[in-house]
């Protein structure tokens, strides 16, 4: 580093950066350790914050008594399927976008930004009476085709900034060599944007996890995923904290994981490209 | 050379997205502006009648909905003030020479991973609970009276618990456009006397201008329409103390089953979200020519 750094700027700054970051971060430590109490300890006054009987009972409690794992299974198919659905749509529109754009480019990709931006209790009453019809309600099916539609938005956006950087003249070789568009697609293409790829996935996949306007008012019980599971916490089960901690924690361990890994594309992604 | 071929071949790949896109705009929402014109009631069904505005009439002059807008409005502008204060010295402290930089920033990052219904419950429970919780046990300890959050003060803590979400967002952005400032902008100012406070204001600040704008557009997009921490805590209450523009929607559509007032809220909702879209959509169109 160029400027001169003083041994105490350093001292001081870490201390308040690791102050602040420990605060932060504290419900969450907070809340993993609840999960490893006996219910009564997790309620006690005044709280132990280390000295404590550890236990993985609540672990197992949760998935004996509220069968856990169905919802796991719920979370994991209604994220990961409308993820991969909307990346399916997303990623031949974005590729034509980046590559072939013509006058209309900007001005749908924009209108499609904007479909993002309709709150969603702007169209629940005609969704919710719709799925009813259908007898979509509670389904996985319906789930995951209202958050792939809810994503694709942002994946297609995701998905063309990203394609945008790929150089042209590379295609342009390619297609003086007589590659066919198919091909192009295939050999040349996807090698160069599986970067891009995986993150537009690993974001919409946290996003499509963590939704909950439409799967606390479409799903109940059968299709539940976490969210709504997590939910059903809030009434009679509210006073079993060590529980209600324990689901939370295995709730978001996998995709605390997935974004930690994914922070650097996660300010483009929800930025649409306007920080970098 | 972009054949003819290739054009159409572009429109067809284009084609389902666009399409589908139209579709989940245009039918649900002709849907609601229909709905809003009815009288119907999913309680006494087959009894729809055309009402014309009565239903914007008996949405906009119901008392729980300017309690409801102001609700909103507070929110969504507390929690700014918060996100956007907290993140700019977060985001500085940040961008210093730290020692275990990474871990902070993960650490920092993290509640924003943290689905909406478990940080509402951990917080309502865990933390803010009048007895049990451990900011009660902190008051207790400093000899104060712990506040019975969710009676007495349930705006504040609906309004601490979002803040909490979306701090993360806020100082991950500020921290990514500090450190594209350049280095040596930073330096000539230090060599011409420009002490740290000018040195934030006349450098930093005009700097930040932008990704701040970005940052209460996009925060305010996802803050109007806060749902789930509401519905997991208060229910909206006590009586309306918590219930923002969305939950009255939810409550009139799916609480009271009426659909012709609900659809009537969702189309209010959709032009006070139509508002912030448009400068969103501006500055990101801006954006997309440079």
């Amino acid at each position: 580093m160029a400027r001169k750094v003083t041994g105490r700027h350093v001292v001081i700054s870490t201390a308040g950066a690791w102050i602040a970051g420990f605060v932060i971060f504290f419900p969450i430590l907070w809340m993993v350790l609840a999960s490893f109490k006996t219910e009564l300890e997790a309620f006690a006054t005044p709280p132990s914050f280390l000295f404590f009987h550890w236990t993985t009972e609540n672990y197992v409690t949760v998935q004996e008594r509220s069968d856990y794992l169905h919802h796991a299974l719920n979370s994991l198919i209604v994220a990961g399927g409308s993820t991969l659905i909307a990346m399916l749509i997303a990623i031949p529109a974005a590729w034509s976008m980046a590559f072939s754009p013509t006058k209309r480019t900007k001005d749908i990709l924009l209108w499609m930004l904007s479909t993002k931006m309709m709150p969603p209790v702007g169209v629940l009453v005609p969704i919710y009476l719709i799925y009813k019809n259908l007898g979509l309600l509670d389904t996985r099916t319906g789930l995951v085709f209202i958050l792939c539609l809810g994503n694709l938005p942002i994946v297609i956006w995701m998905l063309f900034t990203y394609f945008k950087e790929i150089p042209k003249d590379i295609l342009e070789a390619a297609r003086m060599d007589g590659a066919t568009i198919g091909r192009e697609l295939i050999y040349v293409l996807t090698p160069m944007a599986i970067p891009g790829l995986a993150s537009t996935l690993l974001l919409n996949l946290i996003l499509a996890w963590n939704e909950a306007f439409w799967t606390l008012n479409l799903s109940t019980l059968e299709a539940a995923p976490l969210t709504t599971f997590i939910a059903s916490y809030s009434s009679p089960e509210g006073l079993f904290w060590a529980r209600l901690s324990a689901a939370s924690t295995l709730a978001i361990a996998p995709i605390l994981i997935i974004g930690w890994f994914s922070q650097k594309q996660l300010v483009r992604g929800l930025t649409f490209g306007a920080v970098k | 050379m972009a054949t003819r071929q290739t054009q159409l071949l572009a429109r067809a790949l284009m084609s389902p997205a666009v399409i589908l896109l139209f579709i989940w705009m245009i039918v649900p929402l002709a849907l609601t502006v229909y709905f809003s014109t009815l009288h119907y009631s999913l309680l006494d069904p087959g009894s729809e009648s055309f009402v014309g505005l009565e239903n914007f009439e008996y949405f906009l002059t119901d008392p729980a909905f300017l309690a409801s807008l102001q609700n909103t409005l507070v929110l969504v502008g507390s929690v700014l003030l918060l996100t956007i204060g907290l993140g700019i010295p977060l985001a500085i402290l940040l961008d210093q020479p730290v020692i275990g930089r990474n871990v902070i920033r993960l650490m920092v990052i993290a509640p924003f991973f943290v689905m909406p219904t478990v940080s509402a419950l951990v917080w309502k429970n865990l933390l803010m609970h009048p007895v049990s919780g451990l900011f009660a046990w902190i008051a207790t300890s400093l000899g104060m009276t712990p506040i019975d959050w969710f009676t007495d003060a349930p705006l504040l803590a609906v309004i601490f618990i979002v803040a909490w979400q979306w701090l993360p967002f806020a100082t991950l952005i500020l921290l990514t456009a500090l450190q594209s400032l350049d280095e040596e902008q930073k330096e000539a100012a230090e060599m011409d006397g420009a002490g740290a406070l000018s040195r934030f204001i006349y450098l930093t600040l005009p700097h930040l201008a932008r990704p701040i704008t970005v940052v209460i557009l996009i925060e305010t997009i996802f803050l109007l329409t806060v749902f789930a921490e509401i519905f997991v805590t208060t229910g909206g209450g006590p009586g309306l103390q918590t219930t923002n523009i969305a939950f009255l929607v939810y409550s009139q559509a799916l609480i009271q089953f009426d659909v012709g007032t609900a659809s009537a809220g969702g189309l209010v909702a959709v032009v006070i979200a139509n508002i912030v879209a448009f400068f969103l959509v501006r500055i990101v169109g801006r954006n997309l020519e440079a």
